[in-house]
């Protein structure tokens, strides 16, 4: 796969997907905290989103990066735009101003889903993190 | 490898005014939580505000510095 053809799938992702996430690892088994956090903030929501792990390929983070202008993994994208990343997200779902976004209800104790997965706890796997430095 | 204090240092110097708050998460030199009050957030967007903060490490984000958690506020009684 050429850079062109990375860079054309992943604007093709953003643009066809109303919630895109951009993460490392999947929502199943993420790879780091901060997408873990993130992922788990959506399914809190219950919002139907659309996951890409950008591990399998260092290119796939490099475009991406240059597309969106925003240096660092997780990325959330709603409706073509970037929302932020996951301290925004984080911030957004406390607010309930992502619940409104997405059109999503909160759910009634918005803490306890999203502190389970805090970096803080769960410091995130180097060894995958390296492979992109 | 970065220090918690150089980065708080860098933040304070590029966005002049401002305090920074920075903490190694990891003690590892790599994980870094940065909070940030500064003046130059007023009227833009948080996307707009961590971009700032950001952008005084350049691609040193995803590189030494592997994570930066951002949280950005503008001065207490400042225009938000």
């Amino acid at each position: 796969m050429t850079n062109e053809e990375i860079r054309d799938f992943i604007d093709k992702a953003i643009g066809e997907n109303r919630v895109m996430l951009f993460m490392k690892g999947t929502p199943q088994q993420p790879a780091c905290g901060f997408s873990a956090r993130t992922a788990g903030a959506l399914n809190a929501l219950g919002v139907k989103f659309t996951a890409l792990d950008i591990l399998p390929d260092p290119r796939i983070r490099e475009e991406l990066s240059g597309l969106s202008g925003w240096p660092t993994i997780p990325q959330l994208f709603l409706d073509g735009e970037l929302i932020g990343g996951a301290d925004i997200v984080a911030e957004m779902y406390e607010t309930g101003e992502l619940a409104e976004k997405m059109g999503a209800e909160q759910p009634p104790e918005p803490e306890a889903a999203v502190a389970a997965t805090t970096p803080e706890q769960k410091a995130p796997p180097m060894q995958l993190e390296n492979r992109l430095s | 490898m970065p220090s918690s204090t150089e980065l708080k240092q860098r933040i304070e110097t590029t966005l002049t005014g401002s305090t920074a708050q920075v903490e190694d998460l990891t003690g590892g030199g790599n994980h870094f939580r940065a909070e940030v009050v500064s003046d130059h957030f007023a009227g833009l967007s948080r996307i707009e505000q961590h971009r700032l903060v950001y952008d005084v490490f350049g691609d040193e984000i995803g590189g030494p510095i592997h994570a930066l958690s951002i949280k950005t506020s503008t001065p207490p009684g400042g225009d938000t």
